[in-house]
This record gives structure tokens, sequence and C-alpha cells, in this order.
């Protein structure tokens, strides 16, 4: 009853007829934050090389800085691409971070501490998942309170103090380590990226997050689990920002209730630079990416040309301004 | 406004310059002519049908008229003035208004403020909420509809929808109206009282642009008629010099009887229904319910708007819930909790609202029609779109959906081609039942046949169909038996063949 079985009619027809010029008319919008990232590449190199800008070390130091932006805009693109939003993600990787770090504390071993930044992902995100899937609550609002419970908890539980992480395995795995030349952020960020676009754009559920987004009434009606891909994507969500807390705390080798702080508005910012349409519906893995790598140009290059931090927020507010203007669709 | 004046007004109008006149407008998208130098004229006074194809270049010249579109080449004249219209504002200010087939209203508002949105009347700079009140009765009034205009929008049903979008292009004090396919989600009663309105404003001097399908109305309200195909006029002509054959065969360019009613076989198979809905009752109206559907079979429901047509199509498909009776399939009882269940178990269904329930209108065609299949399309893990692309050609093929490329977004093609291609989501999973609410609904007569001939062609094929449509005339060219509903309940199972014409079910409809 459910086979794909198109009655086989006339053989497959050729290239439905095309009206010509019609496919000629690419869209230079959808390249926007390519040309841009290139544009502002350029101009850094050009201005930027006798403060450093093209050596190795800074180029890697950008991805570094961003690896932990883009892996949360990964899974962002699904939040957004499904019409929805995520503002806790900065504080549950907050509260992640100080999970892993107590329980590493605690028992002296990495695993129980990978555990228990999971945990803190899974609870958050099933939370989280529920209220928006099931009862209808907006995302906007579930996600604004649970930034204040996150932040709130990792705060209080650790008394304010941060809490060192002194297990060597686990600051290498999660962030501190190099593989080669290779910084093992670069690694988790590559990683992040592939499955998420591969699962994006290739796989039922990807396809489903789309259409949900989209539409979800006609999703629905044509047989897609609008509440199950709901519930899915902000669960991905916490638990890849719980992921991303870990990635602070062996980076920085402890836990603290302020990492991540105000990531949220970062990652936001990446995906939409990315192409992701606030309004759901599309969505790009590798937008993302740029869009988080962009971000992290633009902090590097304006440290380099020696801007003080007030001036840099103001120059990245007005470039990523533009940027979206640029990209936004007529 | 007594007759006298009327009639002062009226010879005066007749004797003036015609309201619209468009000469040799040529527009052409992307290097593609779309208008190839279109003369139209509307006179004073006038109901002037405007007809054709998907495709055919109606809206395009209607959106030049709006000032959506500038025109490649041709002059217009407004009242005998030559004018350029460059924006919605330049043809507001020339007194032309328009009616839109997608309504242009916010439903979370009342009545008033959607007439007057973005031109409410102000007082000491604020907006002056009694006068407001005040204007839009008036108008109501004079359009001699029953309205309370600080109603809510989305507490009317659609037909008042369409008069408050009537309304609003008359707050603009027009000349001159644009209709586009105003019937198309209205009901028999609401088009009477749309007629009677559209007389109204003819008498009162304004002249109407009617876009339409139908050929009934036409010839009920319309004066004049132009048609367009592939960019030109192939006919313009007072409406009642021409027989409705000639109207068809200038818009599709051939001879058709597509509404013309074809004698099925009777359906072959068990006795065993396919479908089976014994005494349903549920909370969304339909009440003791009951009737059986058998493979191979065309099952027409007639009914009002809120008759319970697409309640029970709700029903079957598991977007509501029945209370108390059973639905059967093949003779076993089914619950249907959801439409992912009703989908496994082979019902599909076409809903009421393509752009808002069929179609992820900024999706691509092809991710739209492979939505449902993306389990079947499943390999590894990953979705096979070599396979999914196979698929899409044979499916674009089959319901013969005039596109440019299936990459492109669905929003882009014509309502007909649209509708194909919700109905295609369907095809490739062979639902044993599917349901059809409203499948013709503003699409073109000559796609309206092809859909027509695709529902046939399904239930030679043993699929049992249930369609639903508030045009009788389709119902009874695609219909094999017709069920007529009243107040959420069956009150006619009626064979076609003992149903001598579309007054006779109208009267069955209306319960007389």
């Amino acid at each position: 009853m459910s086979q794909t079985a198109v009655p086989p009619s006339a053989p497959p027809p050729a290239a439905p007829a095309r009206r010509p010029g019609l496919l000629q008319e690419v869209d230079w919008r959808n390249y926007a934050i390519y040309i841009g990232f290139v544009v502002i590449f350029v101009l850094f190199a050009i201005f930027l090389a006798d403060d450093g800008f093209l050596t190795g070390t800074n180029l890697l130091n950008i991805v570094r800085q961003t690896a932990i932006i883009s892996i949360m805009a990964v899974a962002m693109t699904f939040v957004i691409a499904a019409a929805q939003i995520d503002l806790s993600v900065g504080s549950v990787a907050g509260l992640s971070s100080v999970a892993a770090a107590m329980s590493i504390a605690a028992t002296g071993n990495a695993l129980f501490g990978v555990l228990a930044g999971l945990a803190v992902g899974l609870a958050v995100g099933i939370v989280n998942g529920s209220l928006v899937a099931f009862l209808g609550v907006p995302s906007f609002l579930v996600t604004l309170a649970m930034l204040g419970i996150a932040f709130g908890l990792a705060q209080y539980i650790t008394e304010s103090a941060p809490q060192p992480i002194l297990n060597d395995t686990f600051n290498a795995i999660f962030g501190g380590g190099n593989i080669g030349p290779i910084p093992g952020l670069l690694v988790w960020t590559i990683v992040a990226v592939v499955i998420g676009a591969v699962v994006l754009n290739k796989t039922r559920f990807g396809r489903q997050v789309l259409a949900t987004g989209g539409n979800r009434v006609a999703a629905e009606y044509t047989g897609v689990n609008t509440k199950r891909i709901t519930f899915t994507v902000m669960l991905i969500s916490s638990v890849v920002a719980a992921i991303a807390g870990m990635l602070y705390a062996g980076r920085l080798e402890s836990g603290r209730y302020q990492w991540g702080t105000g990531d949220e508005l970062s990652v936001i910012a990446a995906v939409i630079l990315g192409g992701t349409s606030l309004f759901g519906g599309t969505g790009s893995v590798i937008g993302s990416l740029v869009g988080s790598l962009l971000i992290g140009l633009i902090n590097n290059g304006l440290i380099l040309a020696g801007l003080d931090v007030s001036q840099q927020q103001i120059i990245r507010g007005l470039i990523i301004i533009v940027a979206v203007a640029l990209a936004r669709k007529k | 406004m007594t007759a006298g004046l009327n009639n002062v007004e009226r010879a005066r109008a007749a004797s003036g310059p015609d309201p619209v006149e468009m000469r040799g407008i040529e527009k052409g998208f992307a290097g593609v002519p779309v208008l190839r130098g279109v003369d139209f004229t509307l006179g004073p006074s006038e109901v002037h049908a405007l007809a054709g194809g998907n495709g055919a270049g109606k809206s395009t010249l209607m959106k030049i008229l709006e000032g959506v579109y500038r025109p490649d080449a041709g002059a217009i004249r407004v009242g005998g003035r030559e004018v350029t219209l460059s924006a919605p504002k330049d043809a507001e200010a020339a007194g032309i208004g328009m009616v839109f087939q997608e309504f242009s209203l916010v439903p979370t508002l009342t009545v008033a403020r959607n007439i007057f949105l973005g031109r409410e009347p102000r007082r000491f700079g604020l907006i002056d909420d009694r006068a407001m009140v005040r204007r839009a009765g008036e108008i109501l009034g004079g359009m001699g509809v029953d309205l309370d205009p600080t109603a809510e929008l989305q507490t009317l049903p659609t037909g008042y929808w369409q008069l408050t979008e009537i309304a609003k292009a008359l707050a603009l004090d027009v000349k001159i109206l644009i209709m586009d396919e105003p019937t198309a989600s209205l009901t028999k009663t609401e088009s009477e009282a749309l007629f009677a309105l559209i007389k109204r404003l003819k008498e009162q001097g304004v002249s109407i642009v009617y876009i339409s399908h139908r050929m009934e109305e036409i010839y009920r309200i319309c004066d004049r008629i132009t048609v367009l195909r592939d960019g030109g006029v192939v006919l313009n002509d007072d409406v009642a010099d021409l027989t409705p054959e000639q109207i068809v065969a200038a818009i599709v360019g051939r001879e058709m009887d597509a509404l013309e009613w074809e004698e099925r076989p009777a359906p072959r198979g068990t006795d065993v229904p396919m479908l089976e809905v014994r005494n349903v009752t549920a909370a969304n109206g339909v009440t003791d319910m009951s009737f059986r559907l058998h493979a191979g079979e065309i099952l027409g429901l007639a009914g009002l708007m809120g008759s319970g047509r697409t309640e029970l199509a709700r029903l079957l498909f598991g977007i509501d819930r029945p209370d108390t009776g059973e639905i059967l399939l093949r003779g076993e009882p089914v619950e249907i909790a959801n439409p992912r269940v009703a989908i496994a178990k082979g019902i599909a269904l076409v809903p009421e609202d393509r752009r808002q329930q069929g179609l992820v209108l900024d999706h691509a065609v092809r991710d739209n029609l492979l939505l449902p299949l993306l389990d079947d399309l499943r390999r590894g893990g990953l979705v096979d779109d070599r396979r999914g692309d196979g698929l899409v050609a044979r499916l674009i093929d089959r319901l013969q959906i005039k596109l440019s490329s299936p990459k492109r977004p669905v929003r882009l093609l014509s309502g007909g081609n649209q509708q194909k291609v919700v109905i295609g989501k369907w095809l490739g999973r062979e639902p044993e039942v599917l349901i059809l609410d409203e499948p013709t609904a503003g699409v073109d007569i000559g796609t309206k046949a092809e859909i027509i001939q695709q529902i046939r062609e399904l239930a030679d094929a043993g699929k049992a169909i249930i369609v639903i449509s508030s045009e009788l005339a389709e119902l009874l060219a695609v219909s094999d038996r017709v069920l007529v509903l009243r107040r959420g309940t069956v009150t006619a199972d009626l064979d076609r063949r003992d149903i001598a014409d579309e007054e006779s079910l109208q009267l069955a409809i209306q319960g007389v």
C-alpha cells in the first residue's frame, strides 16, 4: 500500500518544457554570505597584512575562537529552520560546564563528567521540547525563561565559584588538545558541520524539519509528525549546547557559570547571516558555519586593527546589519 | 439614491469616455513575452468578464492596471486621460480598486478596521474609532449588506471576508473595480449576495472587471467578455451574442466537453465496501452520519458550507475525532487518530485550502511532491534523491504539470498547476481512498477538465473516491453517486442517473 508505485504510464519525460531565461536569473542573494566572507577576508588580508592577519597562527586562532559558536549554530540551524528559536543555548552551555566540572571533581572520572554534562542537555531539551511541541508554548518564551533558570542554577550550585578541572583526558578531548597541527576544536566543528549538513539535506528528518518550518499545517496534513519534529529540534539544540559547554570547560580547564553567556545572540546571528530564514522553512548548515566564521573574522580583524571593545561592538553590529540587509530576499 | 438620479448618472456616464482603455499593452518577464499587444476597453457601468487559461496573461494585465507592473509598451487611459500607473497608489488615485482572490485582510481586526486599514479617519491625530465604525456601516449599508462593523473578522464566515474586501475597495470611492475569482470561496447563497451587490454597484456607475472561470457566472452578470490566450486577445464580444461553447473554445483553443458526465461501469468488487461510516457524530458538526463507499466508485458530497462536507473529510483523515459511531475500512473498524494513521491506512486528502494546508509554498515542486514519500525513498538512512527525481519527473508527466523546473518554488505556479502538485503528492502512495475537497477551486477550465479526467482514471484503477465541490456542474460531471448533506447529516443518497440536472440537485441541497 505504501510502495512508491507511480503507474508505469509514459516513459519518464525529458526535461520538462523549459521557458528560456528563467533559469538564468541566478539569485546572487543566496550567495551573499559567501561573497561577503571573501570580500571581508580579502580586505583584512590587504590592510592588516602587517598586523599578522594572514599568519597560520592567527587563522587557526579564528577557527578556535569561533568553533564553539559554529557548533551551536549547526543545531540552531535546525531549530530556526523548523520556525522555532532557542535562547537558552548560552546558559545551558554554562550549566553543562559546571555540571561536568563538579562531577569530575567528585568522582575523579572524566566519563561521569561527560555524562553529567549530557544529562543537563537532555533534561533541558526535554523540558523545552515538551513545552513547545506538546503544550504549544512559544519557544521564544520557554527558552527565554530557561535562559534565566539555567544561568541561575549554574551560579547557585557553584556559589559563583569557578570549578577547576584537573582531569587531563577531559581537557584534551574537549577543546584543549590538538591532533597533530590541527586543533581539536576544529575537528569537533568539522564533525558537527558534516553531520548537520547531511542530516538537514539528505535525510527524511531534515526534509521534515524544513517542511514543518515552511508550513506546519501542510506538513501535518502530509503525514509529518510535526510535534515530534519540533520536540526533536529543541532537544538537539540543548544537547549540542551542553556539548559546547563541555568544550568551554575543556578548553579553559574549568567550569564556570559565565561560560557561554550571551552566546545565543552570536549563534542566532551566525545562522541568520548564513541565509536561514528567521521564519522557518529554509536552512543552510554550511551557511551557518560561514556566518559564524564571518563574525569571528570581523572580531579578529577589529582587534588586530587596534580598536577597543566598545568600537568593536559598534562595527560588528553595523556589519551584521549590512550583511543581513544585503542577503534579504525581496 | 433614487432610480431617476441613477438614470441621469448612467446617461452621463454612457456619453463620457470609457473608464479604462488599454492599447497595445506589451509585457515580458526575463525575455519571455507574457502580453503581446493587448487591447482592453472597459465601458461605463459595464461588468466585463476577463477569462483565459493559466498563464494566458490575465493577472499580468490586471497587475498593470493596478500599478504593480509597468508595461513594456502601450498606453493606458483612465476616464479618457492618459495615465502612468507606476505604483498601486497611482491606480488608487485614478479610482481603480482591487478585490484580491487571496484576502488582504487582518483576521484579528474588526471589519471596520480592516476596511480603513492604513487610512483610518483621525481626530486630533488619533484614530477616530466612532467615525470609522459609522462610515464602515454606511459603506456596508450601501452594499446592502447586514454586517456588524465592530465584529472581529476571524469570527465571521469566509463569505463576509469577501464582502469586507469589497467594502475596503469601495471605501476608496472607486469607479473601476477589479474582482479576481470572487466566488471561489463562497457558498451559493453568499455568491447570490455578491451578484446582487455587483448589480447595485453597476447601477451606481462602477465598472467592474470580473475575472472568472465559471461560465454560469459570466452569463449571469457580465455584459462583455475578453478572452486572453498566450498573451493575446482571442475573443472580445457581448456575452449575449456568444454560446458557452464559443467561450470555452476561445479559452482552451479547442472544442471540449469536460463537464459532460460520463457514465462509468458500476464498481466491480465485493460486497464489502471499501469505506463505511456508521452513525458517526463528532464535535465538529457531523451528526449521526452513515454511508458506504465502494472501491472504484466516485462519491460526490453536495451541501452548503458548514453542512458537514469538509468536517467529514477531517474525520476520515484524522484531523478531528468522532465522538460516537464507527468508521470501517474493508469491513474492519478503524481508529483514525491523526493524519499519519490515515495515510498509513491508505486514506489521502487533497485539502480545501491548497495554499495553507496542501503545500509548502516556498519549497520546490519536487520537495512538495516527495514529502509524503520520504519513507519509501530512504536508502541507508539517506533520501535517495536520484530515485526521487525520477519519480517527480513521472508525476509531472502524468499530471501534465506545467513548470519551468521542478526545483523552483511551487508558489510560482498557477493555481491549477499548484492543485496538480497537491494531487500528485498522493499519487505516488497509491491511496485506496482519496478525498478531494474543492479540487478545482480557482482552476481554469482546461486544467479542471484534466483534473476531472485524473479522478476518473483513479476510480477506474479501483480507488474509492470522495469529491467535495460547491460547483454542482462539476459534481454532476464526475460523480457516480451524490450524497446530499445538511446540518451535518446525510439527507439524500442519490444515484447520478436519477439526478436530472443541476437545479434538482440545488433544490435537494437547499432542502426545498
